[in-house]
């Protein structure tokens, strides 16, 4: 029996252990002069068990009396978070390096938090959610002050350690409600107390911290305070970390609580989520009309692409789901193209972060602000490029669902945010001549860039499959 | 030839990828070879799109050369030409051809600039063709990129809002009009065109908010993918983006949005609103109507004042869209077919009419009216092909513009004969605007000093106009060429439309008794 559970979280097990190995190996080793190394092996062993669980698995496992599910929803959301996790690990090595950033420990904390990831997406259970969410969490509070005599660093860390913490108690405050409710912490006991039109007022209070602890951790408003602080504080890789990875995994930990644990009830957490979606679009899109910094700009971006995303699942149907599931597939692997291209932004060697800096970029580099032009339009939705599928998939679940003024506000608010996308091809093409940015010199970073862009533009022909990947998964998840 | 349509369509892009890729440097050589290689892919892409309009059979009204391939979602690549669209598709590929040849002198980022036009020829050529929902608004959509960049970055000192209005003004319109294609695919469980043609959406009056939707969904409908075209078109009052876009616009943008883009609109209303919601259409046709009269009117009088004479033939071209819409929702024969011939013959006079200021432009730099008057006297040449043009635009008979506006009003005249008598006075404005247009620029003396040394027309100037002359004259006097083509597939749309529209009206007598 034992030996059946462990076989199936032995991913998380090997991650754990090579996390230890790697500390150990550290330590006792070059110190920081390994870390190069340690971050390519990091990378090098996320992709290999994300082939592993792409490839092998198959069928819904159920580990530990139920705490922990191996299911197809739960390797969509793994491979996508190994993946992106090992792309912006790469991405972030040379940058780091040659700031003196590259430190040792970054590959352990960005390895333990994709652990957490990994059980929180797997959860079932409250207890196993919450300490996969921790685990992840406080690797991110730590990762985020990375730059420890940067006074935008350590209060980007603070103001994400301590918002994160009010988070986790309103989640941890709804989770006991459920329990004292429901009478159990497994999601298969508090579907069965928490069904259509018998939910118990105490369970509906449970329900809605539960909500609110989960739209922190995806940024959706108005929990989304901390979000541009921390993007623009934080060094930009581990922006880019923030921006992709966590993302997905909150989100698909949303899925799964919302459907799993309260499958049954999906009146009384829609209208919740369709306002939490309807505000986090407007918000992002008109709050980033006035941002002149990109990376602060890319933070409101990510919320209002959360509002998107969230829509999808507000439809609380299978198609819903799946309309989600591409969502943020898509807008990850968006984001890890655009911040390939701001980590490349630097003038005599330091990082710029000001839009203004772009004026004529496409003048020096067509092929670098040609890529960027892909990924911005695929970021606004503008058809061909696959970012346009992504909102096409969410407005028609949500038009399904009956939300179709959800839509309307959705398409409303995507012409809004045109606008700040557009700013930045006017910027990197129409702009006046100012002051050069160096030319990029890392290999990754351009490889990323242009695989990204490449995506975008040729996703069109058949999303890379992607899409029956994500009925499966959805499948699994709703019943 | 099984797939004629889709090479037609992507030659184009090919060539942009090649140039893309291949095409090193911005030196002398490497724009000349931009130059050529777009010249050359333009016109290979006419050559072959010729095969389409021998190949077709006017007698079948019906989707030919049609191709279907899986994609994703459910949605299918689907391609395919009837009567109503192949003549778009052909306008489209006989105008790239001169438009890149009227860009010759550009040598700013000329490789950019070819692969932007490239582009959106292949984008217009699939907005035409498409017969899945989403493919088209694909194809619709994604001409909004190159356009935005070729008005931003080759444009004239207020580019930048241009641009920028241009691309949200139109974005805005049309994202409404995704919202109802998601409704649509719901509804029908297809995003077919021919498939959904036969669907019949729902036209039960309901209330939204207290308010009575009279017509149902196929008015609300009707209305998002009115607010794309009518925005496309562009129709009174949300013309206000086309005055900005066509005067920053480069020469040849302005040839290409006015002779091209602008048909999208019309060509929507007839492959989509027309048959798709017909009973939507009734409701809101005298709207329609009323707004293409005023737009005819106004417009004409807002171009009378105009001091600019890019924005005044922009404002004539929102007057000849009104005779366009007004056509359509005469909804019948005349009517359509006229307007299907004003679309035609618009795109090859209002092209023409830009090339002209165009010359003009690149000898002395300015557009104003004020500077110029005179010219006949250094420039013989190109005040004939001006006044050739201008009594084009004016609907001189023998000249395809008289034909497109001499069917419109026959086709309105028996629906509505108040707008038809305010859209007649239009014909004497235009007349009026035109006319002291070409006095101003053209007739009187040489008095300005900075004219004096002002040279005609080149031989490549010569020879990119002589093919639009030939068209507009033929096109004049014989319109036959293009009423045969389309004669049958548009009997067939208006038959459709009025069996919809019966249908309809049973029905609602049906549920008031």
């Amino acid at each position: 029996m034992i030996q059946a559970d462990l076989t199936i979280i032995l991913p998380e097990i090997l991650l754990s252990l090579y996390a230890m190995a790697a500390l150990l190996f550290g330590v006792y080793t070059g110190k920081d002069k390994v870390a190069p190394l340690l971050t390519w092996t990091t990378a090098g062993a996320f992709v290999l068990v994300a082939a592993w669980i792409g490839l092998n698995g198959e069928g819904t496992n159920v580990a530990f009396g139920g705490m922990f599910h191996d299911d197809a929803f739960a390797r969509f959301a793994k491979v996508t978070i190994l993946l992106s996790a090992a792309a912006v690990l790469l991405m972030s090595q040379d940058y780091m390096e040659r700031r003196g950033l590259l430190r040792f420990e970054y590959p352990v904390l960005v390895t333990l938090s994709v652990v957490g990831m990994m059980v929180m997406v797997s959860a079932g259970d409250l207890m196993a959610l919450y300490m996969g969410l921790e685990l992840q969490s406080l690797a991110l509070y730590v990762i985020a002050s990375l730059r420890r005599d940067s006074l935008k660093s350590t209060e980007a860390g603070l103001k994400y350690f301590i918002l994160g913490a009010l988070s986790s108690g309103l989640l941890l405050y709804g989770a006991s409600l459920v329990y004292g409710f429901a009478g159990t912490t497994l999601f298969s006991g508090i579907i069965a107390a928490a069904g259509e039109g018998q939910m118990s007022l105490g369970l509906l209070f449970g329900l809605v911290f539960v909500m609110s602890g989960l739209a922190f951790k995806v940024s959706a408003v108005p929990f989304h305070m901390w979000t541009p602080d921390v993007y623009e504080g934080s060094p930009t890789p581990v922006t880019a970390f923030f921006a992709t990875a966590p993302k997905m995994a909150a989100m698909a930990l949303f899925a799964r609580v919302l459907h799993d644990a309260f499958g049954g009830a999906t009146a009384d957490w829609q209208q919740i989520l369709a306002l939490l979606s309807v505000l986090s679009m407007f918000l992002g899109a008109i709050a980033a009309i006035g941002q002149r910094n990109i990376k602060r700009l890319m933070a409101f971006s990510s919320i209002a692409h959360m509002g998107y995303a969230l829509m999808g699942l507000a439809a609380g149907t299978v198609f819903g789901v799946q309309a989600m599931l591409v969502y943020m597939a898509i807008y990850v692997t968006m984001n890890i193209g655009t911040f390939a291209f701001i980590l490349s932004m630097e003038k005599d060697g330091q990082p710029v972060t000001d839009i203004a800096a772009l004026n004529m970029y496409a003048k020096r580099e067509p092929g670098r602000a040609l890529a960027m032009l892909i990924l911005l339009f695929s970021l606004a939705g503008v058809p061909p490029l696959v970012g346009f599928f992504g909102k096409f998939y969410v407005l028609r679940a949500a038009y399904d669902a009956g939300l179709a003024w959800l839509a309307i506000a959705g398409v409303i608010a995507s012409v809004i945010g045109a606008f700040y996308y557009l700013r930045i091809v006017y910027f990197m093409y129409f702009g006046d001549e100012g002051e050069e940015l160096d030319g990029g010199k890392s290999p990754v970073l351009w490889v990323m860039l242009m695989a990204s862009a490449g995506a975008m533009l040729f996703g069109v022909v058949n999303l890379f499959g992607i899409e029956g990947a994500a009925a499966a998964a959805a499948a699994t998840l709703v019943n | 030839m099984d797939n004629l349509l889709s090479i037609v369509t992507f030659i184009p892009a090919l060539a942009a990828l090649i140039l893309i890729v291949f095409l090193r440097g911005d030196e002398e050589a490497a724009n000349r070879n931009a130059k050529w290689l777009a010249l050359i892919a333009t016109s290979v892409t006419f050559l072959v799109s010729l095969f389409i309009l021998f190949q077709f059979d006017p007698a079948n009204t019906g989707f030919q050369f049609v191709e279907e391939r899986t994609w994703i979602m459910g949605l299918t690549y689907k391609m395919g030409v009837d009567g109503i669209s192949i003549l778009f598709v052909m306008l489209t590929t006989f105008m790239m051809p001169l438009v890149i040849a009227a860009s010759w002198d550009v040598n700013t980022r000329v490789k950019e600039y070819m692969v932007a036009f490239l582009l959106l020829e292949t984008l217009m050529l699939g907005v035409f063709m498409a017969l899945d929902l989403v493919l088209f608004y694909l194809f619709f959509e994604a001409g909004l990129i190159p356009m935005f960049l070729i008005i931003g970055i080759w444009g004239g000192k207020a580019r930048i809002y241009a641009s920028f209005k241009f691309f949200l003004y139109t974005f805005l319109g049309s994202v409404l009009m995704l919202v109802a294609m998601v409704a649509m695919y719901s509804d029908a469980g297809t995003t077919d065109i021919p498939s959904l043609m036969r669907h019949t959406f729902g036209s039960e009056s309901f209330s939204i908010l207290g308010v009575h939707v009279v017509g149902g969904l196929q008015t609300l409908l009707f209305l998002a993918f009115f607010a794309s075209f009518a925005v496309k078109m562009p129709m009174w009052p949300v013309h206000t983006w086309l005055p900005d876009a066509h005067v920053q616009a480069p020469t040849a943008g302005s040839v290409v949005l006015a002779a091209i883009l602008l048909k999208m609109g019309g060509y929507g209303f007839l492959r989509f609103s027309l048959p798709m919601f017909p009973v939507g259409s009734e409701v809101m046709t005298p709207l329609v109507l009323w707004m293409s009269a005023i737009a005819i009117v106004y417009t004409s009088l807002v171009a009378l004042v105009q001091e600019d004479m890019k924005k005044l033939i922009a404002y004539s071209s929102v007057a000849h869209m009104g005779y366009v819409t007004m056509g359509i929702f005469a909804a019948n024969q005349q009517g359509i077919d006229g307007a299907i011939f004003q679309m035609i013959s618009h795109g090859f006079i209002s092209g023409a009419l830009f090339l002209c200021v165009g010359v003009i432009y690149d000898r002395m730099h300015t557009r104003d009216i004020d500077a110029y008057g005179g010219l006949v006297n250094r420039m013989p040449a190109y005040a004939l092909i001006f006044m050739f043009f201008t009594m084009a635009n004016v609907g001189l008979p023998g000249t395809s513009g008289f034909v497109g506006e001499f069917l419109t009003l026959v086709g309105i005249f028996q629906v509505n004969t108040w707008v038809a008598l305010v859209a007649c006075s239009g014909v004497i404005l235009s007349a009026a605007y035109a006319l002291w247009l070409y006095r101003r620029v053209v007739l009187g003396d040489l008095i300005k000093e900075s004219l004096r040394t002002i040279s005609d027309m080149t031989r490549r100037e010569k020879a990119i106009f002589a093919p639009l002359v030939v068209m507009t004259l033929l096109l004049g006097v014989y319109p036959a060429l293009v009423t045969d083509i389309i004669g049958p597939s548009v009997e067939a749309l208006i038959a459709e439309y009025d069996l919809a529209r019966a249908e309809g009206t049973t029905l609602r007598m049906l549920a008031q008794n």
